[in-house]
């Protein structure tokens, strides 16, 4: 198992995932001997996970069962402990692809949190490519550095515990893309443009105020950055349902229903359907969306540097 | 280039053996000459022109290319070759990068002759005569009087507040005098531009430099140029699929270098370029096709190095139901293949040039520009016809067997790539209903794989839906859109821009599990026993 290169069976020191059902699952450190308990009752790892291919479906003592997934980026984001507040597939989405991130891209990022990013932007740059992500909390980037470890990504990615606006990223004239996501991310901005590459490359700053984005706007231009965007993406998730909707007596008689050609002929079917509806019904399929949704996370801005 | 080689190996555990293929038949050209692919690139972009010529090989645009100058080390620098993308404000062009080629671009006309050389970011301005001339420094303009008034109360509209005429413009302009000299006249003769604020002067000067100093500024290509390009001016050809939902595709299919990726797309290739762009080469890409060829005129604006297009095979659509029901056998491939080539080149040239041939259609010549910049092009591209054809004369048959042999070895290896149904991604983005496309693409993916199911609309997907769980072997499905607002950032004039994308498709995504008892394996989610609970009833 690693982050960055599929494989087929579950092994030892493997982070897997457990899926119990609708958006309900958590990782778990496959070890010899290991147990973990579920709703559906005990999981002995030595014998129904190792050597089990990921996709499986895997019974609990109780008779219940659960999928063994492999991990990848975005199911970790959905698992992992926050030790922060953290940035979700949606963002992470727009980020990759703005900052032009790809196999052998060169990446700094500040602040590391808890590593959600991280992962994605690891995943993206692999096999070539590197990450030097600063922290300056000691104990999340000591986290950091033992779950990139754990996942196999550590010769990917280094992580320093210094202030990115006092001490900059630690690299010079490296990168082919910066990452902010810190309180005051235009005091970062002239360290950022000392660590991308002599020939350029592209910035994103990631808060949740208008007003650090004005101020981090007004430093991108100072510091003589083209190309300022900023932008927001909202998800929006539908449940897929059929509905029925009632058909309104209108105090027509039986007749007058019957003889509507097309439509009457639907609904004698559905009638058949649900007997036990008093009246008639229309049935359609329908995406509805999720009474409350998340409205806004944060405004992404956008930046590149060219070479003068 | 050493380094970048030998990394796929051992990546590629599965897909090794076509690997190897791959590198028996062009591997060490390729290592000798990096800069094959860019000339290989040049050449194509002609031979679209004239379907005589369009049998020429890929080896032998090779030999075309050793015989020219090696390219600049530095992959900043604009080449001849490149795949380039102008840009002028908020607007894009991709363009090859030729020599002595007349480009039209936003009404204006120009050759790239002078780019060459210029590290991308560049800006530019083109002059009269069509050269284009870099703009190092943008310097700012001060009107030397800081007056503005606070309000618009006094400010009358009378149609009479500029005191150069429509023709005094236009004299100007035919002067060859300079934009940004004329935005100065325009200022100094305008009543009213001392009484406006400073925001509306702000604004009145932007106005006028949009129109009046026009500056291009040539890039290089990526995913992000590439698909807010194509969203931007033809999103008709890509189902509309808006560049933010493409994003959400790639992160949800975790496309990443070294996996062995299904990608089914109409999307002008745009879809698998991307793809393309995020493995770096490094695994293998079999893309299933409708019809007579994949279309890639996206994708070769990417300008992606001959290696990629090593690890990236193709599958006919039309096959993949006898291939998974095992009445399509390899071996009767070969004569498969050569009943059907010659077919397709008879048509209009060979498939292969068909197909790489359409980006310049779609992109070069859109249509607006095509009727203007028609009759120079056609003109240009008769300079070439005499060379092309000596090279048409000196192997026709041979390059038709070479073809035909390429596209077997193709097909293939994409073949012994589905064998084991133990992909690592699928992707669909396509204009056909996707519900039955994608129950039996799925077929091909390994348990524990993300797949992304993109369409315009919505309804199809609730019928995805319903028929996966139906079907069973997929969990966590999740229907989504995704909503893009974009901002305008400036001191005290901070605000959602006034027009945002109404829509830019949705996306249906999953995770493949093994499906081991079709009855029990979609009840984890709660949906979908409620909807069986319907079932039942009946």
């Amino acid at each position: 198992m690693s982050f960055i290169e599929y494989g087929d069976t579950i092994k030892e020191g493997d982070t897997a995932i457990v899926f119990l059902g609708h958006e309900s699952m958590f990782p778990v450190k496959v070890q010899h001997g290991g147990k973990t308990q579920t709703k559906y009752g005990v999981i002995r790892h030595s014998t129904d996970l190792i050597g089990k291919k990921y996709g499986s479906k895997v019974t609990c003592s109780k008779g219940g069962w659960v999928y063994i997934l492999y991990p990848t980026p975005e199911l970790w984001t959905l698992n992992l402990r926050h030790r922060t507040q953290i940035l979700y597939s949606t963002d992470i989405s727009l980020i990759t692809m703005m900052l032009e991130l790809k196999p052998g891209s060169i990446v700094c990022e500040s602040g590391t949190g808890s590593a959600s990013l991280s992962h994605a932007i690891i995943r993206t740059i692999a096999p070539t490519g590197h990450l030097y992500t600063i922290e300056f909390h000691q104990q999340r980037a000591e986290k950091a550095i033992e779950e990139f470890e754990e996942h196999k990504v550590g010769h990917l990615v280094t992580v320093k515990t210094q202030d990115v606006c006092k001490n900059g990223f630690g690299v010079t004239n490296v990168a082919d893309a910066v990452f902010l996501d810190i309180p005051s991310p235009w005091e970062a901005v002239g360290h950022a443009k000392l660590a991308l590459k002599h020939e350029g490359g592209r910035i994103c700053s990631f808060s949740p105020c208008i007003e650090q984005v004005q101020r981090t706007c007004l430093a991108l231009e100072e510091h003589g950055f083209t190309e300022i965007t900023t932008s927001e993406i909202l998800l929006r998730v539908y449940n897929v349902r059929t509905i029925s909707l009632q058909i309104p007596d209108l105090g027509k008689t039986a007749d007058g229903n019957s003889s509507t050609g097309v439509d009457g002929g639907n609904l004698s079917n559905e009638d058949a359907l649900c007997p036990n509806l008093p009246q008639e019904t229309i049935q359609f399929k329908s995406g509805v969306p999720l009474k409350e949704m998340v409205g806004h996370t944060g405004y992404l801005t956008f930046a590149t540097k060219n070479l003068f | 280039m050493t380094k970048w080689q030998s990394r796929p190996i051992a990546l590629q555990k599965k897909g090794n053996k076509v690997a190897s293929a791959a590198r028996a038949f062009g591997g060490n050209r390729k290592r000798a000459f990096p800069e094959l692919s860019l000339v290989r690139e040049v050449l194509l972009f002609f031979s679209f022109s004239f379907s005589a010529w369009s049998s020429v090989s890929f080896l032998d645009c090779g030999r075309i290319a050793m015989e020219a100058s090696p390219r600049s080390s530095s992959p900043h620098v604009i080449c001849e070759g490149d795949w380039a993308v102008l840009k002028r404000e908020d607007v894009f062009k991709a363009v090859a990068v030729v020599k002595r080629r007349k480009i039209v671009f936003e009404k204006q006309w120009f050759c790239l002759d002078n780019a060459i050389g210029h590290v991308y970011g560049t800006s530019f301005e083109v002059t009269s005569g069509g050269s284009l001339q870099p703009k190092r420094t943008l310097e700012e303009m001060n009107p030397e009087t800081k007056e503005a008034g606070t309000d618009n109360r006094n400010i009358i509209d009378d149609g009479k507040s500029q005191k150069l005429t429509h023709d005094d413009i236009k004299a100007l302009k035919d002067k060859g005098i300079k934009g940004q000299e004329i935005v100065q006249q325009l200022i100094e003769n305008s009543t009213t531009f001392r009484d406006k604020t400073e925001f509306a002067q702000d604004k009145y000067i932007k106005k006028k430099k949009k129109k009046y100093e026009a500056v291009i500024t040539i890039i290089k290509p990526s995913t992000r140029i590439l698909s807010t390009m194509y969203y931007a001016r033809e999103p008709g050809k890509i189902n509309y699929l808006r560049y933010d939902t493409l994003a959400q595709m790639l992160t949800w299919g975790n496309v990443h270098a070294g996996n062995k990726m299904i990608v089914m797309e109409t999307c002008a290739g745009l879809v698998l370029g991307a793809v393309m762009e995020r493995m770096g080469g490094y695994g293998s890409i079999v893309q299933i096709y409708p019809g007579e060829g994949p279309v890639r005129a996206a994708t070769s604006c990417f300008g992606f190095p001959k290696t990629f297009f090593d690890t990236l095979s193709e599958f006919p659509l039309s096959k993949v139901a006898s291939f998974l029901s095992g009445t399509f056998s390899l071996t009767s491939l070969p004569s498969e293949s050569e009943e059907n080539t010659p077919l397709a080149e008879d048509k209009n040239g060979s498939g292969d040039d068909k197909e790489l041939s359409r980006p310049e259609v779609d992109i070069e010549c859109s249509p607006k520009v095509a009727m203007e910049s028609g009759q120079p092009e056609d003109q240009e591209m008769v300079e070439f016809t005499s060379e092309a054809l000596d090279d048409k004369a000196k192997g026709t048959t041979h390059d038709k067997q070479k073809k035909q042999e390429e596209k077997k070895r193709k097909l293939i290896e994409a073949a012994a790539l589905l064998k084991n149904k133990d992909a690592d991604g699928l992707i669909v983005a396509s204009r056909f209903h996707p519900a039955s496309l994608l129950l039996l693409l799925l077929e091909l993916v390994a348990p524990s794989r993300p797949f992304v199911v993109y369409c315009q609309y919505k309804e199809p997907l609730l019928e995805c839906y319903a028929k996966l769980r139906e079907k069973g072997g997929v969990i966590n499905l999740k229907l989504s859109e995704t909503w893009l607002r974009n901002y305008q950032i400036l001191p005290d004039r901070s605000h959602p821009k006034l027009i945002m994308s109404g829509g830019g498709g949705y996306l249906l995504t999953g995770i493949t599990v093994k499906n081991e008892s079709i009855n029990t394996s979609d009840c984890l989610d709660e949906p979908s026993s409620k909807k069986r609970k319907l079932q039942e009833h009946h």
